[in-house]
């Protein structure tokens, strides 16, 4: 089940040409719905799990997560990128948390 | 912004006319230094760049990466990288005159990109972090991202979202490429002095184990959505074919189908089978042990399962809390969703080892060495036309370094071929427009009959008698005559039965594409496999009925090109060249 997006806080990226998440998905995957303008994934088995989707988005709206025939629930993974850095949280089906951080580019 | 509405009448399709010096196709890594390097040679030439997606988040680095695989660093030499390479792929054959090209090039490109903004890891002397004897650990989330803003820079123009179809071509020769926006649902006709091949290489020819009809059908090791458009286009124009059957298969994290074999060679965590033992130093220690070639590092534990003493792992478990977390943030860098995966089974690593297994195969010239046969300049035998990156053959394990530093040469190359040209060609109106008609078909298709076959069945069809026919991970890799004579006869069909494919939207249309360029690779692939009558890199390549290697009839490459009269698949070789003495 990769990319989900929460519709409450997605916005379509009202205002720009195009979502974000549409924008940058590699495999064409992620689009708007016109009729609802929240954005989601067109083919949750045609996914690679690369989350630029769930990096870009500016809401912090989508969220992916491990095909369940892979992997147990409720397991998280939640970026929080800055302009040269990122923080991931990872959370696992137990509740523990680890937390990393690093430079994504030179100053 | 919405997708445009998929024409279904051909004579509709409006046309986008584009001219330019230097057409790229695909704006991945390789595509990204060639335009560089074209712009910097001649920065009044116009330099073009076709992505089927956008050039921001394409191609294999889309998620990152968390290492570069080919450095020089201080006390090695060029030629220490080719006797190397060489030892990967169990003596050859492989091009050693491109291998040397490749290897000036290499630490030039890797130090630009941290110029621009790549974090690059240091130790306690200043130098690049070293992940072994050829690898330097990075923080490459978004390195991708920092190469794309260089191209803009360099005022190169980026065309996204437009998949590439087949070449224009006059008398023989590459004159640009014809493609269609899968936002716009136009066709795109871009003339070009020099067109430059940069689509990667060819991954979902075959089954992956995690494909059974769930949410994981992408969970890949190569990028999905690198179909092998590239082949495909140089096949169906008649260039010629290199190593086809040197397939790539990987040891990787079973079920998340995950990096895994890096971790061996960085943290020094051995493979084990079932029963604890350190697979390649107790059975392949005459193979190098350890420090085996990769193909062999691929092959060892499918053989453990298949002889009953699987599953096999990599141990984890001497691992300190802090390198744990290196490992992690290396993961986070590359493919984030590792992390989620151990956390979706609540695994420390510390006390459980890492489950790993065969990848499916793929056709990928980064790696091993398929591809476009190509001569120092990187040019292919189609005139005008030249290959960089996954696409180009003859140069095993040039990954991430070697594709940026193999785009810098034929940018460099193409500027200067177009410099020396005398006319540019002239399109011919009629193969505009068939390929107007033969791009358009899956639509025409639906429209005018209301059924046919979807894009994802006939890819299915596809990946299933490749893995269960060509050597797939289901049948450990290996193939033989009898087995590849079937999925030869079964491609035929298929390959008849493209004009019965329908698409319903531009999305569709482009996997309906996909999987034309992927019939036509896989069949290549096959009459390289069936020529092949030996086993020389087993997992790699691994022939049932021939199992023992052959010098005196196969220490060669293997070619092949379509003739365009017949359609026919024409198998030659050419002699393997030595260029660097051993030590």
């Amino acid at each position: 089940m990769p990319p989900r997006v929460n519709v409450d806080k997605c916005d379509g990226c009202r205002g720009e040409n195009e979502a974000l998440c549409e924008a940058v998905c590699p495999g064409d995957l992620m689009t708007v719905n016109e009729e609802t303008g929240k954005a989601y994934c067109r083919s949750a088995r045609d996914c690679w799990d690369c989350m630029c989707c769930t990096r870009v988005c500016p809401q912090g709206a989508i969220e992916t997560r491990i095909p369940y025939q892979l992997g147990y629930y409720p397991a998280k993974l939640v970026p929080f990128a800055g302009t040269d850095k990122v923080t991931w949280t990872a959370v696992d089906i137990n509740g523990k948390v680890e937390r990393f951080t690093f430079r994504t580019r030179n100053k | 912004m919405p997708a445009a509405k998929l024409v279904t009448d051909p004579a509709a399709v409006q046309e986008v006319h584009l001219e330019t010096d230097i057409l790229i196709i695909g704006a991945g890594n390789a595509g990204c230094f060639a335009a560089i390097e074209a712009k910097r040679v001649n920065p009044d030439l116009k330099v073009t760049l076709m992505e089927k997606a956008h050039i921001d988040r394409s191609g294999c680095l889309a998620a990152g990466m968390d290492a570069i695989n080919t450095y020089i660093k201080k006390g090695y030499t060029k030629e220490d990288l080719v006797r190397w390479s060489r030892a990967q792929v169990g003596g050859g054959p492989l091009r050693e005159d491109l291998t040397l090209s490749m290897a000036g090039y290499l630490n030039q490109c890797i130090e630009e990109w941290e110029e621009w903004g790549l974090p690059i890891k240091k130790d306690e002397n200043g130098e690049y972090k070293a992940r072994g004897k050829w690898d330097i650990a990075i923080h490459g989330a978004d390195m991708k991202v920092i190469l794309a803003e260089k191209v803009r820079e360099y005022g190169c123009e980026v065309l996204n979202r437009i998949v590439a179809t087949n070449y224009l071509v006059d008398n023989g020769r590459a004159i640009g490429a014809l493609g269609f926006g899968v936002r716009d649902g136009k066709l795109y006709v871009i003339k070009a002095g020099a067109t430059i091949i940069a689509t990667g290489g060819a991954g979902g020819l075959y089954k992956p184990y995690t494909n059974d009809g769930n949410d994981a059908h992408h969970q890949i090791w190569y990028c999905p959505f690198n179909v092998g458009t590239g082949y495909a286009m140089g096949i169906r124009a008649g260039a010629e074919m290199t190593t086809f059957e040197m397939r790539w298969c990987a040891t990787r994290t079973k079920d998340y189908n995950g990096p895994i074999d890096t971790i061996s060679v960085g943290y020094k965590a051995a493979m084990i089978n079932a029963k604890g033992e350190r697979i390649l130093q107790e059975r392949y220690a005459h193979l190098g042990g350890d420090a085996a070639p990769r193909y062999i590092r691929a092959n060892a534990p499918m053989e453990e399962w298949l002889t009953g003493r699987g599953p096999c792992y990599v141990d984890t478990t001497h691992m300190t809390a802090e390198e744990i977390k290196d490992l992690k943030t290396d993961y986070l860098n590359e493919r984030p969703s590792f992390v989620l995966f151990l956390a979706s089974r609540a695994q420390d690593i510390s006390k459980e080892p890492i489950e790993i297994y065969g990848s499916d195969p793929y056709i990928v010239g980064g790696h091993t060495a398929s591809g476009y046969w190509i001569d120092n300049d990187r040019a292919t035998t189609l005139p005008g036309l030249f290959a960089c990156g996954d696409v180009a053959g003859g140069v095993p394990n040039k990954f991430v370094g070697g594709c940026a530093a193999e785009g810098l040469i034929s940018g460099r190359a193409a500027a200067r071929y177009v410099a020396g040209l005398a006319d540019r060609g002239m399109i011919d109106r009629e193969q505009v427009e068939a390929e107007k008609r033969r791009v358009f078909a899956p639509a025409v298709r639906l429209a005018a009959e209301g059924d046919g076959v979807r894009p994802r069945e006939m890819e299915e069809r596809l990946q299933r008698l490749m893995d269960e026919y060509a050597g797939g991970v289901h049948q450990f890799y290996r193939t033989n005559r009898e087995r590849l004579e079937y999925a030869l006869k079964h491609i035929k069909t298929m390959r008849e039965q493209v004009k019965y494919l329908v698409a319903q939207d531009l999305h569709e249309l482009m996997e309906a594409h996909e999987v034309i360029d992927r019939l036509d690779v896989a069949e290549v692939l096959l009459h390289h496999l069936m020529a092949r009558e030996e086993t020389r890199w087993p997992a790699w390549q691994t022939r049932a009925d021939h199992p023992e290697r052959d010098d005196e009839r196969f220490n060669c490459f293997i070619n092949s090109r379509r003739n365009p009269q017949t359609g026919a698949i024409e198998i030659l070789t050419r002699p393997y060249e030595p260029v660097v003495e051993e030590k």
